[in-house]
C-alpha cells in the first residue's frame, strides 16, 4: 500500500500482455503491483491487472497459484486473515480501495462475494436475502423488503422455485439452490462488483449449467470476477481470462485470445492440460 | 500363600506364554512368518490370553466364594445347641470366632468349646490359598499347552485376540452400567422406605423442614418435619444467583475468545480460564465463608442493610464464578464449530464484526450455548462444598439473597454427618433428597446433551 505507482501508469491502459478490445469498456478495478505475503510466504507477486465494467473477467491457474487470494484483495476480505499483508494499490473507480479512510463496510456493500462452498445462513430464505439491506440500512418498510428479496431472488433466477418456502430454513435447499440464494443475498444490497471463488466446484452439472446462465444475465449489470478451475466454464462464461502461475500473473487477455493463441509457454501448458 | 506373589506370578506367566506363542509361529512356519494368517504378535497374544483369563477368572470366582465356604465349615463343627441362640447372637459368635481364629480383635473371652470350629476355620482358609493357587497352575499350564498347540499358519489367530478384546470392553462398559443401575435401585428402594414413615406429599410439598428426631426416649427432640419446599427454593435460589454470575461473565468471554481475541491470546487465556474449573471446590467454599461472606456483611452494615454472615448472595457469587469456565469453555467450542464459510458470508456482505457475532453466530450457535449453561445449572445444583461452607443450615424459606438458606446438598451433608440409626426418618430422608437431586440433574443433562447434539448435527 505504501508505494502507490498508479500515477505512472495511463489512465485505461491495459495490463502487460493484453490484448486490446474492439470497444473497450471503461476499467472498473485498476490493481497495481500487488503483493500479497502470509506471514513470509509471498503469494501473490506484482500483479497488475484491469478489470472492465460489465464483463466477466475470468482468474484460471492451478490450486495455490494466488488467484483466490487476488480475488479476496478486491474486497478486502484477506483482512480478517491473521499475518496477511497486502501492499501495492487497487483502486475502484479511481479510488484506493486500502485508503486507511475508507470504511471497509462500504466498500463490501460495493463489492459482493459468492463462495466455494454455499453458505447460507441458518435463517429463513427471506432472512438470508434481508440481511445484508438489513445492515446497511436499504428497504425500512415490510413492503420495500418483499420488494428487494423478490427481484433478487428473481435476478438470481430462484424466485419460481422458493417463492412458497420463504419462510422455510435457507439450509434446506439443494446445493444448487443454496448457492443461487447466496447469489440473491449479494445482489440483494445492489454492489457494482461481484466475486465468486468457484461457485460451481460443490455443484453437479445441471446446477453448473444454471449458474453459468445467471453470471451471464448478471453482466449487464454488474461487473465479475470469477475463479474458477474449469477451463470450459472460463471459456463460456467469461470475456477475459488471467492466468496465474506461482503467485504470478502471467497473462492476461480476451478470454478468445487466451485460449487460441496464448502468447506465454506456460499458458499453454496450462490450458492443454499439461500440468495443473 | 499371598495374593501379590499370585499376581505376580499371574503377570510372568502371561509375559511368557506371550513369548512362547510368538516363537511357536516363527517356529511352525520355519521362521517365514509371511505364511501365517496372522502377524506373530497375535499368535502371542492369542497363548497370552488363554494364560491369563481363565486363571484370573478362577480366581475371582473364588476369592468371591472363599469366606463363604469357610464359614460354611465353621458353622458345621460348632458344638450341639448353638442354633439355640437368637439370630443377631449367632452373628456375633460367628464374627468372634473368625476374627480369634485370624488373630484378630475380640468382643470378649472366648468359649474353649467354639475353639476347634476356629482352628476349622483358619485351616480352611490357609487351605484354600494353596488349593487356589494349584488349580490356577493347572489351568495356566493347560491353555498354554492347548493354545500353543492349535498354533498353525491358518490359525485366526488374530480374529480371536480382536473378538477376546471386544468382550473385555463389553464386560468392562457392562460393569459400569451396572453399578449406576446398582446406585439408582438403592436409592428408590431406600426412598421408598422413607416415605414409608414420611408421605410422600408432606415432602414434596411440606414448608418446615426439622430433621431432628428424639433417637432415645430420654431425648430432647422434635418429631421432626420433612417439608422440603425451603431446600428446593434454597437451592433454587443459590442457582439463579450463580447464574447470574456465570452466564454474562462465561458467554461474554466465550465470545470474547472465540471471535476477537488473536490466536495467541486465546491459546494462554483459555487454559487459565479453565484452571477455574480445576480449584478444588473446598477451596471456593471457605473462599466465600471467610473472604466473600465478610466482605458482604460488612458491606452491608456500612449501607445500613442486614446481611447474614452465611447469605445465599456470597455462596451463589461463588459459585458462579466457580461455574464460568463450564459455560465460556462450551460456549466457546460451539461457537467455534460454527462453520468459517458462515463468517466469510456476513463479513462479504458487509457486517461489521459485532454484527456476524449477534446476527450469525450467536443464532447458530444458540442451542450449543443453551446446552452449555443447562450443564452448568446441573453442576450447580449438585454443587455441596461450597453451599455446606457458605450457605448455613437454617432452612428459610425466602427470597432475599442475604438471609441464609440452605440447600438440598447441605441437608444431605448434615443429615448423615456423626453416628446415624440407619432405619430412622432423619437418614432416610438423605435418600429421598438424594433421589430428588438425582432425578433433576438427570434430566437437565438429558435435555442439555440432547439440545447440544442436535446443534451437531446441523453442521456435520
Amino acid at each position: 500500500m505504501s508505494d502507490t505507482q498508479t500515477g505512472t501508469q495511463p489512465a485505461g491502459g491495459p495490463a502487460h500482455g493484453a490484448q486490446p478490445l474492439a470497444n473497450e469498456l471503461p476499467v472498473k478495478v485498476r490493481s497495481r503491483d500487488v503483493n500479497v505475503y502470509y506471514g513470509d510466504a509471498h503469494a501473490i507477486k506484482h500483479v497488475d491487472l484491469d478489470i472492465h465494467q460489465h464483463e466477466v473477467t475470468a482468474l484460471i491457474g492451478p490450486s495455490g497459484c494466488g488467484k483466490s487470494t487476488y480475488l479476496r484483495c478486491i474486497n478486502r476480505m484477506n483482512d480478517v486473515i491473521d499475518g496477511c499483508r497486502v501492499e501495492g494499490t487497487i483502486e475502484m473507480d479511481g479510488e484506493d480501495i486500502y485508503d486507511p479512510k475508507l470504511d471497509v463496510v462500504q466498500l463490501r456493500a460495493r463489492v459482493g462475494m459468492v463462495f466455494q462452498k454455499p453458505n447460507p445462513f441458518p435463517k429463513s430464505v427471506f432472512d438470508n436475502i434481508a440481511y445484508g439491506p438489513r445492515i446497511h440500512g436499504i428497504g425500512n418498510t415490510k413492503s420495500e423488503m418483499d420488494e428487494i428479496v423478490e427481484t433478487s431472488l428473481r435476478r438470481a433466477g430462484l424466485w419460481e422455485e422458493v417463492k412458497d418456502r420463504l419462510s422455510e430454513p435457507g439450509t434446506g435447499l439443494s446445493g444448487g439452490q443454496q448457492q443461487r440464494l447466496c447469489i440473491a443475498r449479494a445482489i440483494a444490497v445492489n454492489p457494482e462488483v461481484i466475486l465468486m471463488d468457484e461457485p460451481c466446484s460443490a455443484l453437479d452439472p445441471i446446477a453448473t449449467a444454471k449458474i453459468e446462465e445467471l453470471i451471464d444475465e448478471l453482466r449487464q449489470n454488474f461487473t465479475i470476477v470469477i475463479v474458477t478451475h474449469s477451463m470450459q466454464q472460463a471459456a463460456r462464461v467469461s470475456q477475459r481470462t488471467a492466468f496465474f502461475h506461482l503467485g504470478i500473473l502471467v497473462e492476461t487477455g480476451e478470454t478468445e485470445a487466451i485460449f487460441t493463441n496464448p502468447q506465454d509457454q506456460r499458458t499453454q501448458d496450462y490450458i492443454t492440460g499439461r500440468f495443473g | 500363600m499371598g495374593l501379590t506373589i499370585i499376581l505376580l506370578a499371574m503377570l510372568l506367566l502371561t509375559a511368557a506364554g506371550y513369548y512362547l506363542g510368538t516363537r511357536q509361529a516363527f517356529v511352525v512356519t520355519d521362521g517365514r512368518p509371511a505364511g501365517l494368517h496372522s502377524l506373530p504378535s497375535y499368535h502371542g497374544l492369542y497363548v497370552a490370553s488363554w494364560v491369563l483369563i481363565p486363571a484370573a477368572l478362577l480366581m475371582a470366582v473364588w476369592l468371591v466364594l472363599e469366606p463363604h465356604v469357610a464359614e460354611m465349615r465353621l458353622v458345621a463343627n460348632l458344638p450341639e445347641g448353638f442354633d439355640q441362640r437368637n439370630l443377631d447372637e449367632q452373628q456375633l459368635l460367628i464374627g468372634d470366632i473368625e476374627a480369634r481364629a485370624l488373630g484378630g480383635i475380640v468382643s470378649g473371652e472366648l468359649d474353649p468349646a467354639f475353639q476347634a470350629a476356629g482352628e476349622v476355620y483358619a485351616s480352611t482358609l490357609a487351605w484354600s490359598r494353596w488349593l487356589m493357587a494349584l488349580a490356577m497352575a493347572l489351568l495356566v499350564a493347560g491353555g498354554a499347552f492347548l493354545a500353543l498347540r492349535r498354533i498353525s499358519p491358518d490359525l485366526r489367530a488374530r480374529n480371536a485376540v480382536e473378538r477376546t478384546a471386544m468382550i473385555i470392553m463389553i464386560v468392562a462398559s457392562t460393569i459400569a452400567i451396572l453399578t449406576t443401575i446398582g446406585i439408582i435401585l438403592s436409592l428408590l428402594f431406600e426412598t421408598g422406605r422413607f416415605f414409608g414413615k414420611v408421605p410422600i406429599t408432606e415432602f414434596l410439598f411440606g414448608t418446615q423442614w426439622s430433621p431432628q428426631i428424639a433417637l432415645r426416649a430420654d431425648q430432647v427432640g422434635s418429631s421432626g418435619a420433612f417439608g422440603a419446599i425451603p431446600l428446593f427454593a434454597g437451592t433454587l435460589l443459590i442457582t439463579v444467583i450463580a447464574m447470574f454470575v456465570a452466564v454474562p461473565i462465561g458467554l461474554f468471554s466465550a465470545i470474547y475468545m472465540s471471535e476477537y481475541a488473536s490466536k495467541r491470546l486465546r491459546g494462554t487465556a483459555k487454559p487459565m480460564l479453565e484452571i477455574l474449573a480445576g480449584v478444588p471446590t473446598v477451596v471456593y467454599g471457605f473462599f466465600a465463608a471467610l473472604t466473600v461472606a465478610p466482605f458482604f456483611r460488612d458491606t452491608g452494615e456500612s449501607i445500613g442493610l442486614d446481611v447474614s454472615s452465611e447469605s445465599a448472595l456470597a455462596a451463589g457469587i461463588v459459585m458462579g464464578i466457580m461455574i464460568i469456565p463450564f459455560v465460556s469453555s462450551l460456549s466457546d467450542d460451539v461457537m467455534n464449530a460454527v462453520p468459517q464459510s458462515l463468517r466469510d458470508g456476513a463479513y462479504a456482505l458487509g457486517a461489521t464484526k459485532a454484527e456476524t457475532v449477534r446476527q450469525v453466530i450467536l443464532p447458530a450457535a444458540l442451542p450449543g450455548i443453551v446446552g452449555s449453561v443447562l450443564l452448568a445449572i446441573s453442576r450447580a445444583v449438585g454443587e455441596t462444598m461450597i453451599v455446606v461452607m457458605a450457605a448455613g443450615l437454617a432452612a428459610n424459606l425466602t427470597a432475599n439473597p442475604l438471609e441464609a438458606v440452605t440447600t438440598v446438598t447441605v441437608q444431605i451433608v448434615t443429615l448423615l454427618v456423626g453416628d446415624q440409626e440407619f432405619d430412622s426418618a432423619k437418614t432416610l430422608a438423605a435418600f429421598a433428597l438424594g433421589l430428588t437431586l438425582f432425578f433433576v440433574t438427570l434430566c437437565l443433562n438429558v435435555i442439555a446433551l440432547n439440545v447440544v447434539r442436535r446443534y451437531r448435527e446441523k453442521y456435520d
